[in-house]
């Protein structure tokens, strides 16, 4: 990052000499960080032999989380995308084991077409199954399915001394339990095996319904969930009054005709961003006149259409390394989760917080989460309205007000996502998680990350 | 692309199996050979979760040619009628690798220029035996020029290149196919991870491949972009290339 335009304090860029650039960043691309190795082994032998290696070490898929939850500046990375086999795959069940570095979208190429799906995706199919279990991701169906990790039937975590144990909700339960969100310090995760959801048509039926504030969102959103399996809102956050909050309900269900649809191939990204964009690009004028189109461009209250997978769950992939759009300094992202009861009120006071700030958002998301409890220990999400937001990383003034967010959902009981985080007070951040002191017995002695070691350093 | 048998030598690179990936997906039958066992079940066991309707494994050191007829005994009865056979296997040493080390430099011919034209002439021999069939064998566009920086696995390529092209003109008239590939650099565990000009991906080069076979081409470069840069190559004297920094 380029730290004569902002503070040094924001800008942990380590100045360790000597050091192997390995290009490696996390999707925010900040903070930076530089890594002592990154070697990507393709075979069991190779792993273990690189996990012995190192003092410090930490497994990266395919960098998708935002801050340094992915890093481990001046210490050793084990890039896992080729170590990406598929093991096993029942057709007739739908119970795929892959080594952990097998992306959704190379799992989706092969299950598609067998009328399979991931039980739950992010919004980006370019996550390993490792990342997805190390982060607990989840998606727009979290109210009728959990996360990410209610689905994981087993998995093999290579311990730093050589072990390996398979771990299932009944199997080594503690690491079972510990490494779902466990964030890759438990250990390596060498496959993965995951019940997958039946599907008869890639595609979806989709609805959006326009919102005119934060309450008719949530009230939409409830209304919509006992029918839809999938839903999502797009909210304008620099709106303000009785506005405030006013967006587009999103919601989905698959098809449940057979309709040949399966076979179809996978379209592939049209464009990408070669280069970074100006820091202009997406500032606040820009940002602010964004979210007025993206609100005024549907003109009916209601639109009903028949959608792709691909549209309808990975709008942002069709526009490979989109996150350069933000420039140099890279971006934030923030996402929390405050509890139901008073939550629109709250989610209303971090909005303000936000605009205080005078910070922009690009396309913030909103979505209530359900009750279904992930076996994860440090997973993220809980019951309540959970906020999404990206920014374009400012400085000082953005990570003040970032901390003014923290404190009011700290207060209303809720937590901060560590995928999404480049920022948080540590003491802050453990607070948030009431398994954090029986997650720390399970961490691997020798696995850390930039992440891990802010949150304990600050 | 209709369900083939394929045999792959050198199955476990990157390329080969990016290639075998595409033909899984329509329930092509496979027979595998490398010589890394536990890795070769690796890639057999995914070419299966993918759809392969059959697959089978041999072990064998690619250099000791003294098996290479058992090599294809194996492949032709496992697979009875052979559709496309593919040459995979190398080895990539950097000239400052092995610039001191003349075993070494051999060692670099035994593996990508005898052991491939050694299997190429014996299952262009089935093949004919069969009057079917394609023959790809991966080469490189490091075969087009003796480099300074790589020339000793450059001159293994450029025997390669030639052996095949000879092939292909003793087999048009049988209706066999001899595909050469000269793929530039690829991103896979061959390159080590380094940031070569024009690097390709497995996919991009896998789906080139994959669809040269199904056209029955007879030479490819991959990506498209290096036929531009090699005819460029090609003419600068030598004089003046060997003083370039490339």
């Amino acid at each position: 990052m380029d730290c004569r335009r902002v503070d040094r304090r924001y800008c942990y860029r380590s100045n360790v000499g000597a050091l192997v650039s390995s290009n490696v960043t996390s999707w925010g691309r900040f903070p930076q960080a530089e890594h002592t190795s990154a070697a990507a082994p393709e075979w069991r032998e190779q792993l273990i032999n690189e996990v012995k290696k190192h003092d410090s070490l930490l497994a990266f898929g395919l960098g998708r989380s935002y801050g340094d939850v992915c890093l481990n500046d001046g210490a050793a990375l084990v890039r896992m995308h080729r170590y990406s086999h598929i093991l096993s795959f029942d057709r007739t069940t739908g119970v795929l084991r892959a080594e952990s570095g097998l992306s959704i979208a190379e799992m989706l190429s092969v299950v598609v077409p067998a009328g399979w799906f991931t039980p739950v995706t992010p919004g980006t199919k370019f996550v390993t199954l490792g990342g997805a279990v190390a982060n607990d991701v989840h998606g727009k169906n979290h109210h009728k399915v959990g996360t990410f990790g209610c689905h994981v039937r087993a998995f093999e975590l290579l311990r730093s001394d050589g072990t390996t144990h398979v771990c299932t909700p009944t199997q080594n339960q503690g690491l079972f339990r510990a490494t779902i969100g466990g964030m890759g310090l438990t250990g390596i995760i060498t496959w993965v095996e995951i019940q997958l959801t039946p599907i008869a048509s890639r595609m979806i039926e989709e609805q959006s319904i326009k919102a005119r504030s934060l309450q008719e969102v949530v009230d939409l959103t409830e209304a919509s969930d006992a029918d839809w399996d999938y839903t999502v809102s797009w909210v304008d956050v620099m709106a303000s009054g009785a506005a405030l909050g006013k967006g587009i309900l999103l919601r989905g269900r698959f098809a449940s005709q057979h309709d040949g649809t399966l076979a179809k191939p996978h379209p592939r990204p049209l464009l990408s961003v070669p280069v970074d964009g100006p820091h202009w690009l997406l500032s606040n004028p820009t940002i602010r006149l964004f979210n007025t189109f993206w609100y005024h461009k549907q003109l009916g209250r209601e639109h009903h259409r028949m959608v792709d997978i691909e549209p309808f769950f990975y709008p942002l992939d069709a526009v490979g390394s989109w996150n350069r759009l933000y420039g140099k300094r890279g971006m934030l992202q923030y996402q929390c989760v405050v509890p139901m009861q008073d939550g629109v009120a709250t989610m209303k006071s971090v909005i303000r917080e936000l605009q205080k700030g005078s910070v922009a958002s690009f396309l913030a998301v909103v979505k209530k989460f359900g009750t279904i409890e992930s076996p994860g220990l440090m997973s993220f999400p809980k019951p309540g309205l959970t906020l999404t937001l990206d920014m374009p990383n400012s400085g000082k003034k953005l990570f003040d007000a970032l901390d003014r967010c923290d404190e009011i959902v700290a207060a209303a009981g809720g937590r901060v996502y560590a995928a999404k985080d480049a920022r948080i007070n540590g003491q802050r951040f453990i607070g948030m998680y009431e398994h954090y002191r029986e997650f720390v017995d399970h961490i691997d002695p020798r696995c850390s990350s930039s992440f891990w070691r802010r949150i304990h350093n600050s | 692309m209709s369900t083939k048998s394929i045999v792959i030598i050198g199955a476990t690179s990157a390329i080969a199996h990016g290639v075998a990936k595409l033909y899984a997906r329509d329930h092509a039958r496979f027979a595998l050979v490398a010589r890394n066992a536990a890795n070769l079940e690796v890639v057999a066991q995914d070419l299966r979760a993918r759809g392969a309707e059959h697959v089978s494994t041999f072990i064998a050191d690619l250099k000791d040619v003294a098996r290479h007829d058992e090599i294809v005994a194996y492949a032709v009865r496992d697979l009875g009628t052979m559709d496309v056979v593919i040459l995979a296997h190398g080895l990539l040493k950097e000239q400052h690798e092995i610039d001191n080390n003349a075993d070494a430099t051999l060692d670099v011919f035994e593996v990508n220029a005898n052991s491939m034209i050694s299997l190429a002439h014996r299952f262009g021999c089935a093949l004919e035996r069969q009057g079917s069939g394609s023959l790809v064998g991966l080469s490189s566009v490091a075969g087009e020029r003796g480099r300074r920086a790589l020339y000793a696995y450059g001159a293994a390529k450029s025997a390669v290149t030639a052996f095949l092209s000879g092939m292909r003109g003793r087999y048009l008239p049988l209706g066999i196919n001899v595909l050469t590939v000269k793929p530039g650099p690829v991103d896979t565990p061959m390159t080590k991870g380094r940031t070569l000009p024009l690097m390709a991906t497995v996919d991009t080069v896998a789906k080139d491949i994959a669809n040269a076979i199904e056209k029955r081409k007879h030479v490819l470069y991959t990506p498209g972009i290096w036929r531009i840069v090699m005819v460029v190559m090609r003419a600068i004297p030598e004089g003046i290339f060997q003083r370039l920094k490339i």
